[in-house]
Formats: C-alpha cells, sequence, structure tokens
C-alpha cells in the first residue's frame, strides 16, 4: 500500500518536472521573437530618435554619408518586384495545380510533385547564380543592361511558382468530392467543373498560398541580390536596374557604422512589419480552409 | 489528420474523372471547343514548369560537372577559390549545421512535447502565435539579429558559434511544427492505453510517444537541415567570410552556400567553382530531401492504426 502510494506520488513528480521543463523550453521559443522584434528597434533606435519615421520618407534619397535615408525607392522597389513575380507565378502555379489534380494522367502526378518539391528546395543562392550566369545575359542582349526589375521579377516568380503550386493542389485536394460529383452528375464539362466549381471553392486556400508566396519574394534576398543590379531608384520601367530592401542591408551592413547601421535596422524592422502583416491576412484567409 | 483526408478523397476523385470521361464523351461541341482551350493552357504551363526545371538543373549539371571531383571535395581553395577545392568550406559548413542543431535539438523537442501533450489556454496560443510570426520572419532579418545579439551583444563576434546558433533561431519554427505534428499524429488510444496501465506521463512520452513519432520527426528534422544547408542572408554577416579551415568554433567559417554567392558576384572567373559548389550543395540536398521522404512513407507504412 504504501509502496504504491510512493509510487503514485513520485510519477506525479516526474510528471510535473517534465511538465515544467517542457514549457519553459517552449517559453523560451516564444520569447525569441519578443527578443527579435526588441533587438530591432533598440538597435534601430538611435536613427528613430532623432527624426523619427518621417525620415525615411522625405529625406532627398539615400545618402548615407550626408545622414539621408530614404527608403522609399527601395520600397517600391520591393513591391513592384514582389507584385510582378506573383502575377507571373500566380496563373502558371494555379494552372500547374489544376493540371495535376484533373488533368494530368496519373503516373505523371507524382513525378510533377517531387519536381515542385525539389525547386522549392533549391537554395536562393543557386537561383541567383543561374539568374546571374543565364538570364541576366540572355535578358542583357535583348534590353541592355540585363540586370533590372525584369530579371528580378523573372528570378523571384521562379522561386514562388512552387508554394503558389503546392498549395494550390493542397486546396484543390480539399475541394469536397461531394461537389465534384454533383458537378460531374449534372453533366458539366471538365472545363466547366474546373473553373466553375473546384476554383471556386478552393479559393480561400489558393489565396492563402500567393499571400505566403508574396511573403517569401518580399523577404528573398540573395537572388534579388544577384540579379537586379542594385542601383537605388524608383523603378520607371521594367528594364531599369533596382536596389531592394533586403538588398540593401546585405550590401552596406558589413561596413556600416552608427546612424547608418541604425537605419539598416530599421528597414529591417520595417519588411518585418510588412511580413508580419502579410501573414496575418494569410491566416485569416486560411481559417476558411484546411489546408 | 490530413493523411485521411486525402485518402478518402483520391478514391472519389479517380471516380469523378471516369464520370467526366463520360461526360465529356458526349458533349456538344461548343463546350468541347472551350474545353480544349483550358486544357491547353493547363498543359502549357505543366510543360513550362517541367522546362524550367530542366533548363536550371541541365545549367548546373553543365556548368559544374567539369568542377566535381574528390579533389575539389579535399583540397583547399587557392586564387581566392577560383582553383582548388572547397574542403575548409564543406568542414565550416557542416560546424555551422552541427551548432544549429546542438541548440534546436533540446529546445525543439521540449518546445514541441509541451506544445502538443500538455498546452492549455493562452501560454500555448501565445507560443504557437509567436511561432507562426518566426517562421515568416525573413532571413535577412534572423542575420541582422544574429549579428546584434551574437557577434556583438555576446561577443562571439564573426564565428561559427553565431552562424550556428543565428541558424538554430530560423530552423526552429519548423522543426517544432514538423515534431508536434508527428506527436499529434500518435492515435490517442496509444495515450489511453499507457494510462490504463497505469504509466505515468514522462513514461508514455519515452517508451510510446517519443518512439512512434521518431519517424515523422526525424522527417522534420531533415526538412530543417535542408533549410538551414539553403541558407545564405542569415549567415554573411554572422559567421563571415573566412575560407581558411577553422580551427575552432570560435573562428569565423565561410558556408557553401557563402562560397557560391561570393564566387559569383566578388570574384570574376569563379563562376566555375561557383556552379562546382552549386552541384555538391543541391546533391547534399536532394540526399536529405529523399531521406525524409522516404521516412515519412515508412511512417505512414507502419503505423499500426490507421491515421
Amino acid at each position: 500500500m504504501i509502496s504504491s502510494q510512493h509510487n503514485t506520488s513520485s510519477r506525479a513528480r516526474a510528471d510535473t518536472i517534465l511538465t515544467r521543463v517542457t514549457g519553459s523550453l517552449a517559453l523560451m521559443v516564444g520569447v525569441l521573437l519578443g527578443l527579435v522584434l526588441l533587438l530591432l528597434i533598440k538597435e534601430s533606435g538611435a536613427v528613430l530618435e532623432d527624426g523619427g519615421w518621417a525620415r525615411f520618407f522625405d529625406s532627398d534619397g539615400w545618402y548615407p554619408q550626408s545622414g539621408e535615408y530614404n527608403l522609399l525607392p527601395m520600397l517600391w522597389a520591393t513591391l513592384a518586384a514582389s507584385l510582378g513575380a506573383l502575377l507571373i507565378a500566380l496563373p502558371l502555379g494555379v494552372m500547374s495545380a489544376v493540371f495535376s489534380r484533373f488533368y494530368a494522367p496519373a503516373w505523371m502526378v507524382n513525378p510533377l510533385r517531387r519536381i515542385m518539391m525539389l525547386l522549392a528546395g533549391i537554395p536562393s543562392v543557386v537561383y541567383g547564380l543561374w539568374g546571374l550566369t543565364v538570364l541576366v545575359p540572355l535578358l542583357g542582349s535583348w534590353m541592355p543592361p540585363g540586370s533590372s526589375l525584369l530579371s528580378a521579377i523573372c528570378i523571384l516568380a521562379l522561386m514562388i511558382l512552387p508554394t503558389v503550386s503546392l498549395t494550390s493542389e493542397a486546396a484543390l485536394t480539399a475541394v469536397s468530392p461531394e461537389s465534384l460529383h454533383g458537378a460531374a452528375a449534372l453533366g458539366l464539362s471538365r472545363k466547366g467543373i474546373v473553373l466553375g466549381v473546384a476554383l471556386p471553392e478552393a479559393r480561400a486556400g489558393i489565396l492563402a498560398g500567393a499571400l505566403l508566396a508574396t511573403m517569401r519574394a518580399l523577404g528573398e534576398t540573395m537572388a534579388v541580390l544577384m540579379v537586379a543590379g542594385n542601383v537605388v531608384q524608383t523603378p520607371s520601367s521594367l528594364f531599369d536596374p533596382i536596389r531592394v530592401l533586403t538588398a540593401n542591408i546585405a550590401l552596406e551592413m558589413p561596413y556600416a557604422i552608427g546612424d547608418h547601421r541604425a537605419a539598416l535596422f530599421a528597414s529591417g524592422l520595417l519588411l518585418m512589419m510588412i511580413v508580419t502583416l502579410l501573414a496575418w491576412l494569410a491566416s485569416r484567409q486560411g481559417r476558411h480552409i484546411h489546408v | 489528420m490530413s493523411e485521411t483526408r486525402n485518402n478518402l478523397h483520391n478514391t472519389p476523385v479517380s471516380a469523378f474523372d471516369s464520370l467526366a470521361e463520360n461526360a465529356n464523351a458526349s458533349r456538344s461541341s461548343v463546350r468541347f471547343s472551350g474545353d480544349v482551350t483550358l486544357t491547353f493552357l493547363v498543359w502549357v504551363s505543366a510543360t513550362l514548369v517541367v522546362g524550367m526545371f530542366l533548363w536550371l538543373l541541365g545549367d548546373l549539371l553543365f556548368h559544374g560537372y567539369s568542377k566535381l571531383s574528390l579533389a575539389f571535395l579535399i583540397e583547399a581553395p587557392h586564387n581566392s577559390g577560383r582553383e582548388g577545392g572547397i574542403a575548409p568550406i564543406l568542414v565550416s559548413t557542416l560546424l555551422i549545421l552541427g551548432v544549429a542543431l546542438l541548440a534546436t535539438l533540446p529546445l525543439g523537442l521540449g518546445a514541441a512535447v509541451y506544445l502538443s501533450e500538455f498546452s492549455v489556454g493562452k501560454t500555448a496560443r501565445l507560443i504557437r502565435m509567436s511561432l507562426n510570426m518566426l517562421a515568416g520572419v525573413p532571413s535577412i532579418v534572423f542575420g541582422l539579429f544574429g549579428n546584434a545579439l551574437f557577434c556583438i551583444w555576446l561577443g562571439m563576434g564573426f564565428s561559427i558559434w553565431s552562424g550556428g546558433l543565428t541558424l538554430a533561431c530560423m530552423m526552429l519554427p519548423l522543426f517544432i511544427s514538423t515534431t508536434e505534428a508527428g506527436l499529434s499524429a500518435v492515435s490517442n488510444e496509444w495515450r489511453q492505453g499507457a494510462a490504463a496501465l497505469g504509466l505515468s506521463h514522462a513514461a508514455t512520452l519515452w517508451h510510446v510517444l517519443l518512439p512512434a513519432a521518431a519517424p515523422a520527426m526525424t522527417a522534420g528534422l531533415m526538412l530543417s537541415i535542408g533549410r538551414a544547408l539553403a541558407e545564405t542572408a542569415a549567415l554573411i554577416f554572422t559567421s563571415g567570410y573566412v575560407d581558411r579551415m577553422p580551427e575552432s568554433l570560435a573562428d569565423s567559417g565561410r558556408a557553401l552556400s557563402v562560397h557560391i554567392y561570393d564566387m559569383s558576384m566578388n570574384v570574376t572567373g569563379g563562376d566555375e567553382t561557383a556552379y562546382g559548389s552549386a552541384l555538391v550543395l543541391i546533391t547534399m540536398l536532394v540526399l536529405i530531401s529523399s531521406v525524409a521522404v522516404s521516412l515519412t512513407n515508412r511512417f505512414l507504412a507502419q503505423r499500426i492504426t490507421p491515421l
């Protein structure tokens, strides 16, 4: 009797310890986000204190030596490159998802998915290398200098295509078979079923995937850095060389000191806020579906 | 759970395919022309995707193949990397990865166990939310964070420690979510059975849940390693550029991905080396992802209870 009681209490103690240990580990992970935010804010403090956020939007340009830190040209470049990439990758990705869900011969489905997963796993620096040595000369022979908004868009589109395609395929798989059967029983053609039933029902999931892909494009550094030419200017045509926010951080961080360094941290903070906003939108979209 | 859904869906959809086939056979010519357009578009986009993939892979193989040899793997780089091999870079890469795993494994495992087995209420929701947010943080921002925290505040400088710990912060969200999914996929009957046998929570976890979830967890680990090997932006200003053989973890070491970047951007005539290194990196990634896929498949095949 006594031994059994002892046993029970020691068991309970082991459980309490386990809960506490794993709980504190989990808490440490939660604290990590706070730490990231805190450090970004603290490190960008120097610049934010004299001039505040306005300084990043109404200065004459990005001239770190003379204390002018206008982020707008690079912000526009970032947005233009990401949106352009999405405009290419979204139709292509959704179409290829429709292909593997409704049109592909059965033997093609798995290899296609493996290819998509492989493409998704290729490091961004390898995309950049390929862009730099193959895509940029190709575009350059058509419309010099080649390193431009367009090459950034192309590389980013290629990079986010797997994300769009894989999430769209998951969303299409989650369409209820009853709807598909019903539509087929009503005599709808395959096109009618795809456009009228499957895609509308998968809309929320596809949108959530597109938002995730946009996040990836906005946060991408290496590939864009290597192909976009890195001239700080507001892009006025597809063939202008551009510099995006992430590339700016990577390029100037090695030698930045003082206010300049603080301005780079502030641009990191700005980037994180944009991406977090998109993540929040995506999670709101994703709540309606179960990918 | 999601596997259940897939299984439920796969059968009816193939049934739907044959239904649609019958419908297609008897449809009107107007509908037929619209169908042909969509069919054409869909085939074209799929072909385009596969074509791009083959183009990319073909270029990598074509340019990188000439560099690939045993000497490339075991020699030190000469002439800023244009000649010689990548041995010190491979060693640095593995050391950075090792440091990252050393930090990720205990933290991630603990957090995943807590979230899957004990989590209740606000704390867990808060932790989940911050994990989701962390997963979306751009890698360059992790680079800034790692530079400020590890290199400067904690005084580690540009070192393998700083790079590995920064990578660990990036890997954690993915590792935790896959591990948690693996644990949650273990049938509740097993937990109840263990409880009925009088096992403590701790013993259940050790003898039942972790072994049952091990393949899924390993697959998640492989995915995280893949993510870490592919990372460049977070490492440039945490583990640095130095391409000598590292003598300790406090030395700066150049990761393979950083080497590719440096060879192609900063060294004229370094393209061949960049392609060779890229080929090595991709080979490593493909091997790792194959292990992950086969482990996931085995995990699904070996299940005693259906999901």
